[in-house]
């Protein structure tokens, strides 16, 4: 019941896409086309959500390739991420009702927005390989058509062109995946490739394939360049999608290959996805830190967490191969709530910044400022979003964050070499991403929200409609429950630990007081709602007894800033001036920074002048070469466009005589 | 019954850090103008200038938003709730629990964010300079920190601060690691607490100030509590060298009255030695300049690195 009613849904979906292109004409169709998307992400969700007569349900549908058909199931896993993607397609669609009315040229977004989401659900209840593919490109076409909404721009432009070659060459990559899973029998159904024996080195070439297929959706580094040129470039709120929903659904790949039909893991393969991780979340988090673009900055920090969730599965592949069931349990737990936390903050503050964006017309922190008085409650929302992502106590980013530093903190009993001395690497690493993080936040919510207004447009902007505010507020509603009562989530998640890693973490419900402890109480333990009470009261104490025995008066007048008469607002520090000395320190080693002033000498007139050139080491020293390359092959094999017809078929037929050889030896 | 007296116990800790932290900060005031053979101001003196500041207006700049009013309370809150978690006299306290050592770095963490937001609000470029310093040294000293966690919960085999004291206890003896691990902690402490030779807390104006300067636009019951919230802070930093690297004396939870007694005798000698040592390493260096701080700080994040891994290489050492 819970397939079908999900399968109909999505079919519903692609009705509406069909529904959006026939309507054109109509005024209201924007908003028909949102109210029933979020109608059907809900029905969808409510699947996912309850409770299923068997454990893993399946059908065959006579679609597709003849004889093959497509197959599509349910299971734990498949149940957790419908249930995070419809969430995220749900308030996407509530946010857009208000925001999609600003959009100029509605029909290049409204025919693709159901289809994309149709296509995220396709990719998680597939359960053939076929089915598979074909759901995760479509859901690669519709998104790249939807980068391309403000196709006017020369930048979204190029942007579209990289994500199209990104997401061929990543979905060519998984062509070869399930080529080799199903091997030459071509048996391409789930489940008997899951029965299937691997050979060693299969193993080894899957893994490596679905980290390049998968992780180039996802954002890993190296093969993140993509991501934040076509995240930004789209509608805020498919930004939100494709940032907060589109990554995990390529994290659902991974999970779904490696841990489920790759069969049982060897040691080995947790060092991939942990070190990749690592680098991820490393030159996620630098980049963004320096960027002034609001958008892009999210967009980076989504390659940052994408890192985070990484290796946490990479260390859960390490416990599993390991049979430490309970440590793997709980770093699969620990990515598997991260997964669910990101969607929800960072579809938050991609809202915002599309309420920004769309207020004041600006996208660039550089030119905004003093929101927080402009659009006061806007600026709410999106400090709890920063907050959360920044992984701070009370709210649900620092939960998981704690429960992957808590599956770190098991490793020493990891019997491998190699993984024993990778672990601490891992670890420096993600602490550093974690604190540097949080500064990215603080310079992105203090450039853009505090402070005075640096343009004209950042004074006259607005709080967003109701809508938009709602949705903002849902969000970060949950990301308070999340974070004060973790204890439902990982419960929640439990079920699906045990199935993909063998093993659950203790019933956290059990505990007293709602705290959560992974292992044992006498290890580590933390109750997000307790702290969270005692802050509140030690503030309203505090506030209480200041206020009735000290005073409780003030008054305004202009700023102090050491007797120096008010200054313009363009003497506030800036996001480039905020990031310098970050820029400064670990910058020549994260991206080739150089820094020229040009001083004029004195009695010269002219302006000074302070120009800073950053670079992308990645894009230079990986992609610039292979695109070289890639362009001279074309150049030397031009000549094959140029030949006659009798050079043509002397070339078939020598094709033809040496893959014949090959087959025959 | 048992409950109550956990309660009181409890509350007596927070009431008790609380009282310390301006006296920490009077002493080591105090020592530090004896070591220039100046005679100081009395121990008590920052007891006074609060007083004296809760009661004075508050004169608020013309475009400070509701977040500038409120992240004291915030700032405040989260470190009085952080001090009042770190054990200083007995262990395992009613609540003790409810966050361990990643928990409180992390509340830290959060207070560090409010104040460094707070510091931009107004929109001068003195607040912005010190909130862009303090992420910078933030986004050293806490991978540093959470080194420094790592071995010692290696070593001790929990997060929990009461157990790591406990295990302490049991198993006096002599590490690298945890020496290595203790020498970062100084070094992270000294930064966070904005200490000479990373900044000087007795300094206005100056080009390098960090802190000061976050705080420039703060006046009266805010400024009180910020000052309240940095003595408290540099309380939980020498209460958590003293927890971890030398229990002597705590008192476990059950203990009764008389032990609990004898870790209060201790835990204000370890106070004092922790705060003469301050000061006698503040009068004999010399601060340092703003992007020599990187180095410093590097060099504590290296010595976790190289803590962890040598526990991770060997469990013995």
């Amino acid at each position: 019941m819970p397939l079908y009613l999900a399968l109909t849904s999505v079919s519903a979906l692609l009705a509406v896409s069909v529904y959006a292109i026939l309507d054109r004409r109509n005024h209201d169709v924007s908003r028909n086309v949102y109210r029933l998307c979020i109608g059907l992400c809900g029905v969808i969700f409510l699947a996912a959500v309850m409770p299923r007569g068997a454990h893993v349900i399946s059908t065959a549908l006579p679609l597709g390739l003849p004889w093959i058909g497509m197959h599509f199931r349910i299971d734990v896993l498949t149940a957790f991420f419908l249930a995070v993607v419809n969430l995220g397609g749900a308030a996407a669609s509530a946010y857009a009702i208000g925001y999609g009315a600003h959009e100029k040229e509605p029909m290049r977004v409204l025919p693709f927005y159901p289809a994309f989401l149709a296509g995220m659900n396709l990719v998680v209840l597939a359960d053939d390989a076929f089915t598979f593919l074909v759901a995760w490109e479509f859901m690669s076409l519709t998104s790249w058509a939807l980068v391309l909404t403000h196709h006017h721009e020369e930048e979204n432009r190029r942007a579209g062109f990289v994500y199209l070659l990104m997401a061929s060459f990543g979905g060519f990559a998984l062509l070869m995946a399930f080529g080799v899973l199903g091997g030459v029998g071509g048996a391409y159904d789930f489940a008997s490739i899951r029965e299937s024996t691997k050979a060693g080195w299969t193993s080894g070439l899957v893994l490596a394939l679905a980290l390049v297929g998968m992780g180039s959706k996802a954002g890993l580094a190296p093969l993140h360049i993509w991501l934040p040129l076509a995240h930004p470039a789209a509608p805020s709120h498919v930004s939100a999608l494709m940032s907060g929903v589109m990554t995990k659904v390529a994290v659902y790949g991974f999970i779904r290959v490696v841990f489920d039909l790759l069969g049982p893991p060897a040691f080995w393969w947790s060092v991939e996805p942990m070190t990749f991780g690592a680098a991820s979340a490393l030159i996620g988090v630098l980049f963004a830190t320096i960027q002034s673009d609001l958008k892009k900055l999210l967009a980076y920090s989504t390659i940052e967490n994408i890192g985070v969730i990484f290796i946490a599965l990479g260390l859960a592949l390490a416990f599993k191969a390991n049979g430490m069931a309970l440590p793997a349990a709980l770093a699969f737990t620990a990515a598997l709530f991260h997964v669910f936390n990101h969607s929800l903050f960072k579809s938050l503050l991609f809202f915002g910044a599309g309420a920004v964006l769309n207020a004041s017309g600006e996208r660039s922190i550089e030119r905004l400022g003093g929101l927080i008085h402009a659009m006061p409650k806007t600026a709410f929302l999106f400090l709890g979003g920063c907050v959360a992502i920044a992984a701070l106590p009370p709210l649900n980013g620092f939960v998981s964050e704690w429960l992957v530093f808590q599956a770190i903190l098991l490793s020493p009993a990891l019997p491998q070499w190699t993984v024993k001395l990778l672990v601490p690497a891992v670890g420096v690493a993600l602490a550093l991403s974690a604190a540097l993080g949080a500064g990215c936040y603080i310079r992105a919510y203090g450039v853009a929200f505090l402070g005075r207004p640096r343009s004209e447009a950042a004074r006259r902007a607005h709080d967003p409609d109701r809508w938009s505010l709602g949705t903002m507020a849902v969000l970060l509603t949950l990301c308070l429950i999340a974070g004060l009562l973790p204890s439902l989530l990982i419960d929640t998640i439990s079920p699906v630990a045990k199935d993909f890693v063998g093993g659950r973490m203790p019933t956290q419900a059990e505990l007293s007081w709602l705290s959560i402890a992974p292992v044992a109480e006498s290890r580590s333990s933390y109750n997000g709602l307790l702290v969270f009470v005692f802050i509140l009261f030690s503030a309203y104490s505090a506030r209480w007894v200041i206020h009735k025995f000290g005073t409780a008066r003030s008054r305004r007048a202009p700023a102090w800033d050491c007797g120096y008469i008010e200054a313009s607002p363009t003497t506030q520090y800036t996001g480039s001036s905020f990031a310098q000395p970050i820029r400064r320190t670990l910058g020549v080693m994260a991206f080739s920074v150089r820094e020229r002033l040009d001083m004029p000498a004195p009695g010269d007139t002219r302006a000074a002048r302070l120009s800073v050139e950053i670079k992308d080491r990645i894009f230079d020293y990986l992609y610039a070469p292979l695109t070289r390359a890639v362009e001279s092959c074309a150049e030397r094999l031009n000549v094959l466009s140029l030949m006659t017809i009798q050079e043509y078929l002397a070339l078939v037929f020598a094709a033809l005589v040496f893959l014949l050889v090959l087959v025959a030896i | 019954m048992t409950l109550l007296f956990n309660l009181l116990a409890q509350s007596l800790q927070m009431l008790l850090v609380l009282a310390l932290a301006p006296l920490l900060i009077g002493f080591v005031r105090k020592l530090k103008a004896r070591l220039l053979r100046r005679k100081g101001p009395p121990i008590i003196q920052p007891w006074l200038d609060l007083i004296r500041l809760l009661r004075k207006e508050v004169v608020l700049a013309d475009n400070a938003s509701w977040l500038y009013r409120s992240a004291p309370y915030l700032i405040f809150a989260m470190i009085w709730v952080a001090a009042s978690l770190v054990p200083t006299f007995a262990t395992g306290l009613t609540f003790s629990w409810s966050a361990d050592l990643i928990a409180i770095i992390a509340l830290l963490g959060s207070a560090r964010f409010f104040l460094a937001l707070a510091g931009m609000d107004i929109g001068t470029s003195f607040g912005g300079i010190g909130s862009s310093r303090e992420a910078m040294f933030g986004s050293l000293a806490e991978p540093a920190m959470m080194m420094i966690v790592f071995t010692v919960s290696f070593v001790a085999g929990t997060t929990q601060l009461s157990e790591i004291a406990a295990y302490m206890v049991a198993n006096m003896e002599l590490r690298a690691s945890v020496g290595m691990a203790l020498v970062a902690l100084l070094i992270v402490a000294i930064a966070e607490n904005g200490r000479i030779p990373v900044d000087n807390p007795a300094t206005h104006l100056e080009l390098t100030m960090v802190h000061e300067a976050m705080v420039l636009e703060y006046s009266g019951r805010y400024l009180a509590l910020i000052e309240l919230a940095s003595a408290l802070k540099l309380l939980l930093y020498i209460s958590l060298i003293a927890c971890v690297f030398f229990p002597v004396g705590l008192a476990s939870h059950d203990a009764g009255a008389e032990a609990m007694m004898i870790g209060l005798c201790a835990y204000v000698l370890k106070l004092a030695i922790g705060g003469g040592a301050l000061a006698l390493f503040e009068t004999s260096t010399a601060k340092m300049r703003i992007f020599r701080v990187p180095d410093f700080l590097g060099a504590g994040l290296m010595l976790g690195l190289l803590a962890t891994l040598l526990v991770f290489v060997t469990r013995s050492l």
